[in-house]
């Protein structure tokens, strides 16, 4: 179909900090025991999408996300592992890899989607309505994550629960105005002509931009060459991209003429005017177009279209770019979501490794995972959690709603709510978590207490 | 059958005395509708009609010809040819012996019994002659057997052979006179022939017959032997008749294989495939089963229409969308297209034509033929496979049949010379052509005649948003004339809107209403210009729901209707009411008014088991309320249609 996947990894993310390292970058952690990127390059070879271009920032991470690949999809996927420098941005990525880039259209994914809405919906809206950029918008999470991150990770302003302000045309087909980052706190300003033009504006705050845009290669390019100080993808150059559909700046030259060159050689001119006039009267004209075409005005403005796909409410789409929206992926993944987790859940509504260990009277509550090796000792009580591979767990512990990674040792009577601990992470007796992380490797002294903390080693 | 045979012997005595100056030239086109004659007498008439030529004879005539028959008379309208097959069709599936009695009642009347011998003599001639053409060999001999066999009583010699050879084209002259005065015939004709035609019009049949099958046989092992007209016992009707069918072959293998050959083929595609009964549980499953576009049926369909394709609206359009990337073997323009065809983007019958002929163009061009595979097999096969993609996008339109028709015949007459290149140029130049002569061209002549009929101070209405309609009015306006316009227009499309408000930016003074209003507005209406979907050889006009609506106002206050039509969507079928075949659209959308969250009652009702919706997308507008059709060929009554389908509409004469 002449698509061209480009997943953009990450390298470190800085909001991810004490979770991902230069050993685990955020491509790699683990959403129940799964690196999540494989949730992305899943739902992509579900849709027979396989070639794949997979951007990473910074070699080290590039080399860690290449070999967990090439482990991985050996036989399945033909995946190229692109490094670029650290901090450059999503567009600076895209800039970096520009010359691998040859089919008409690009389909962008950030590497932290956990998704479900098949990529196709929005590679046919876009070829559809032959869109500049057509970008996914799903319904905002609703369990909330407290903070959103832009996926550059250069804004950390608190903005509970909305993340988008997003203007939809009647139809619900063509974005008109979306407000991202620091935006979306402030005052909304709305162009006076794109208003005009569509003449019904609807504003929603309930959607979030997904992150996964189809763009038409040639204008993508073009921007990314001659704006340079663009770095994001999600904060600059999709909203350029709206603001201008009505006065078109990139000279995409290609993209009206080469549909119908067909007619050249045979007929006149007038012949083509005549069968586009028949094309563009027979079909439900975009607002584009009739701000454009019936004023009589012989100077035909450039425009382009911004496409959206709206995923519906039943699909299940989210970023992994917080701490918050990783204990709720993970939470999602092996409860509501579970189809996208590709395991098969006991009738208890769990996941135990069959080589996992339990003590007496230790229960397992439903939507948690217990994997391979792990041993645990008696009266436990495992509730929404997920614990990796080859944890040694002691008497008396209570997990709730946390996420333990692999290797990690908890000693006797400690107590974890809602808390992330990282690998080889170690917990003496009676450790008291609540709402915290630990990083890799960190000892937590026995009988401490934390509390909202971030536990990682200086 | 006996009245049947009465009304369609009438119009063919006309034709046979019109075209026998011009029958000797004609003669290719009459061979090849030759076997199927032999195969069903009753419809032995339709040689003559497909005999016309429009290389040989000036249109221009023709119309003329058939006008004023037409005009005599209603009744014998002149078939176009293939429908005429479909009739072969079915007669054909008759037991062979009853058709053979349908052949008899010739005896009875004088008339049609001169008639039909007339013409099996020119039939049997046109046989000579192409044989004596090409194969000799093969012509003498079958030309013994035909005359053995037609002197059954006689005695057969090959001495004889030359004779009627000759003969028969006198005969055929004759027949044609004959056609004037039974009488003169008698005296014209030879002592020979005469005495045949009057006994044994059923004996030379067969004798027809016997000489093609001994054709076959000699051209089989084509070691011809004397043989072969001894075996042939008169007796023998019923077996004979199972043969019928193989005369055609015969005839190919004694002539130009291929052409013969291809030309059989051709007519036999043209027969339409049954259409698809929706009702019919089985098959719809069937069809699912191959179907890209996962489809749910509606349920609460109206029974009268439960024959129609009806899916629950709005779950193809995700389920397509969702498939993108693993519908590997559809071309993305094609693809394209579907989706906006689904989605209701492209509506209109040309901007669909041309929407699917430019996404075929964009194949053609992409196309690299697989190993081992030729072109033109693979081609058509792909863009069969295609046209089933759009068909479950939306059931395609009859204009948009004959385009594919058209373009098929196209990658069939490929030369077999031309490399890959040439032929997708070639294909690619004439889809161009096909849209600019088809389509462009046709515009601009039926605006040039349509605009004639506009005088100053005319209101003119028009209903939905036709695009020729369009072009007459701006057109119109451009010259200066002074006139009005009233759009009707019906929910749920309003398409007239569109139309209103390229009208109104244009500055022409436009009226606009719903059809409900329509037999108010139509006091004040001086002429009705109405676009059309198809005109069928019935000179039914089948149209947007509401067509025939506004033209039987229309008609019922004496107001003229013209329809504007290409004639690329004429089309040969026949269609008496508007129920067979339609297109259901989607039935929310009746109950629903968009921007109207008020007043949406019917919201929760649409899953009652009590409540059916139509939505019918058209209609059938029938000829008598339609005063003209204006066309690129001229304005015509809907009477002429069939002499367009005829003339103009086969597939290799399109460009």
């Amino acid at each position: 179909m002449d698509f061209q996947v480009v997943v953009l990894a990450g390298g470190t993310s800085k909001n991810l900090l004490p979770l991902v390292s230069k050993e685990v970058p955020k491509a790699l952690l683990p959403v129940a025991n799964r690196p999540v990127l494989s949730y992305v390059l899943e739902q992509l070879e579900l849709s027979n999408l396989k070639d794949l271009i997979v951007v990473v920032e910074g070699e080290d991470a590039a080399i860690h996300v290449g070999g967990w690949i090439s482990n991985a999809y050996v036989d399945r996927l033909h995946v190229e592992v692109a490094a670029v420098h650290e901090e450059v941005g999503t567009a600076g990525a895209l800039r970096a890899i520009a010359h691998h880039l040859t089919a008409n259209d690009i389909l962008v994914v950030s590497g932290d989607l956990v998704f479900d809405v098949p990529p196709g919906a929005l590679a046919a809206a876009h070829r559809k309505h032959n869109a500049v950029v057509t970008t996914m918008l799903c319904p905002a999470p609703v369990s909330g994550p407290t903070e959103s991150g832009s996926s550059g990770g250069k804004d950390k302003i608190k903005k509970p629960r909305r993340y988008n302000i997003i203007g939809l045309d009647p139809s619900k087909q063509f974005l008109l105005h979306i407000g991202t980052g620091a935006e979306v706190e402030k005052d909304i300003r709305i162009q006076k002509s794109i208003l005009r033009a569509v003449g019904q504006m609807e504003i929603r705050a309930d959607l979030m931009d997904a992150h996964m845009y189809a763009f038409k290669r040639s204008v993508l390019q073009e921007v990314l060459d001659e704006k340079d100080e663009f770095q994001s993808l999600k904060e600059d150059v999709l909203p350029y991209l709206v603001r201008s559909q009505l006065k078109s700046e990139v000279l995409f030259s290609g993209v009206p003429q080469t549909e119908e060159n067909g007619n050249e050689k045979v007929s006149s001119q007038n012949n083509q005017a005549v069968v586009s006039r028949i094309m563009a009267n027979a079909s439900t004209p975009s607002f584009h177009e009739l701000s454009s075409g019936y004023n009589g005005s012989t100077h035909v403005r450039r425009i382009h279209k911004c496409c959206a796909y709206i995923a519906s409410e039943s699909r299940y789409c989210q970023r992994l770019n917080s701490i918050q929206a990783f204990s709720d992926i993970n939470r999602d993944v092996i409860g509501d979501a579970s189809h996208l987790s590709g395991y098969s859940f006991s009738a208890h509504n769990n996941i135990i490794h069959p080589s996992a260990q339990l003590g007496t009277r230790t229960t397992v509550g439903p939507h948690c995972m217990l994997w391979e090796g792990s041993q645990m000792g008696d009266k436990c009580s495992v509730k929404r959690s997920v614990i990796g591979r080859h944890c040694r767990i002691g008497s008396n512990v209570k997990v709730v709603n946390s996420v333990v990674m692999n290797h990690v040792t908890i000693g006797d009577g400690c107590s974890i709510h809602g808390s992330v601990i990282c690998s080889n992470a170690q917990l003496q007796e009676r450790a008291v978590l609540k709402d915290c992380q630990v990083g890799a490797g960190f000892v937590v002294t026995a009988g401490s207490e934390h509390k909202g903390e971030s536990l990682a080693r200086k | 059958m006996d009245a049947r045979r009465a009304t369609t012997t009438v119009p063919r005595v006309r034709q046979v005395g019109f075209f026998t100056p011009n029958a000797p030239p004609a003669q290719p086109s009459r061979t090849h509708s030759f076997p199927l004659d032999s195969s069903s007498p009753p419809l032995s008439n339709s040689p003559v009609n497909s005999s016309l030529s429009p290389v040989m004879i000036p249109p221009s005539r023709h119309l003329s010809d058939n006008l004023v028959h037409r005009a005599t008379s209603p009744l014998p309208v002149p078939e176009p040819s293939a429908f005429r097959r479909h009739h072969v069709a079915v007669v054909g599936s008759y037991n062979p012996t009853e058709s053979l009695l349908g052949s008899s009642p010739p005896l009875a009347s004088p008339s049609s019994r001169v008639i039909g011998d007339g013409e099996f003599s020119e039939e049997s001639s046109a046989g000579w002659f192409r044989r004596s053409n090409s194969a000799k060999f093969a012509s003498s001999f079958s030309g013994a057997f035909d005359l053995t066999s037609v002197k059954s009583s006689e005695t057969g010699g090959f001495h004889q052979v030359k004779k009627p050879v000759v003969a028969q084209p006198k005969e055929e002259k004759s027949g044609a006179a004959a056609v004037v005065e039974p009488q003169i015939n008698k005296g014209l004709s030879s002592s020979s022939t005469k005495p045949l035609k009057e006994k044994t019009t059923k004996a030379e049949r067969r004798a027809l017959q016997e000489a093609q099958r001994a054709a076959k046989a000699a051209a089989k092992d084509m070691t011809v032997s004397v043989g072969v007209s001894t075996s042939k016992p008169v007796k023998q009707q019923p077996a004979q008749k199972k043969d019928a069918p193989p005369p055609a072959s015969s005839i190919a293998v004694s002539d130009r294989k291929g052409v013969e050959r291809s030309m059989e083929k051709e007519r036999r595609k043209d027969i339409p495939a049954p259409r698809m009964q929706f009702d019919d549980k089985s098959r719809v499953e069937k069809a699912k089963k191959r179907a890209v576009v996962n489809q749910s049926e509606a349920r609460n369909r109206v029974e009268l229409f439960r024959h129609l394709p009806q899916y629950e609206h709005g779950t193809q359009l995700p389920d397509l969308e969702s498939k993108f990337f693993q519908l590997d073997p559809m071309h993305p323009a094609v693809y394209k297209v579907g989706l906006q065809y689904l989605a209701g983007d492209i509506s209109g019958g040309n901007a669909r034509c041309i929407a699917m002929l430019q996404a075929f163009q964009e194949v053609i061009k992409d196309y690299s033929t697989p190993p081992e595979k030729s072109l033109t097999r693979d081609l058509t096969a792909k863009i069969s496979s295609f046209v089933s993609f759009f068909t479950e996008c939306r059931p395609l339109s009859m204009s948009m049949g004959n385009t594919i028709r058209f373009l098929k015949s196209r990658i069939a007459k490929l030369p077999l010379t031309f490399s890959e290149s040439e032929a997708k140029a070639s294909l690619c130049a004439d889809i161009d052509r096909f849209i600019n002569e088809k389509i462009v061209l046709a515009d601009n002549v039926i605006i040039r005649h349509a605009v004639t009929k506009i005088m100053d101070g005319d209101v003119l209405l028009t209903y939905g948003s036709s695009c020729v309609v369009e072009m007459i009015l701006l057109y119109a306006h451009e010259l200066g004339k002074q006139f009005r316009v009233v759009i009707v227009d019906s929910r749920p499309k309003l398409k007239g809107q569109a139309l209103l408000r390229r009208l109104v930016g244009k500055g022409l003074s436009c009226t606009y209403t719903h059809i409900n209003a329509v037999s108010y507005i139509m006091h004040e209406v001086t002429r009705v210009f109405l676009g059309s979907s198809s005109v069928l050889s019935n000179g039914t006009v089948y149209s947007r729901v509401g067509t025939a609506c506004v033209a039987m106002v229309a008609h019922a206050f004496h107001v003229p209707v013209l329809i504007c039509c290409e004639a690329y969507k004429f089309h040969e079928r026949v269609l008496l009411d508007s129920i067979c075949s339609n297109e259901l659209g989607d039935p929310d959308a009746l109950t629903k008014v968009p921007g109207r969250m008020d007043i949406n009652y019917l919201d929760d009702l649409t899953n009652k088991d009590n409540m059916q919706l139509l939505n019918l997308m058209y209609d059938a507008t029938p000829s008598e309320y339609v005063s003209m059709i204006i066309t690129d060929y001229g304005m015509i009554p809907p009477t002429s249609v069939p002499v367009i389908v005829r003339e103009y509409g086969r597939e290799y004469l399109w460009i």
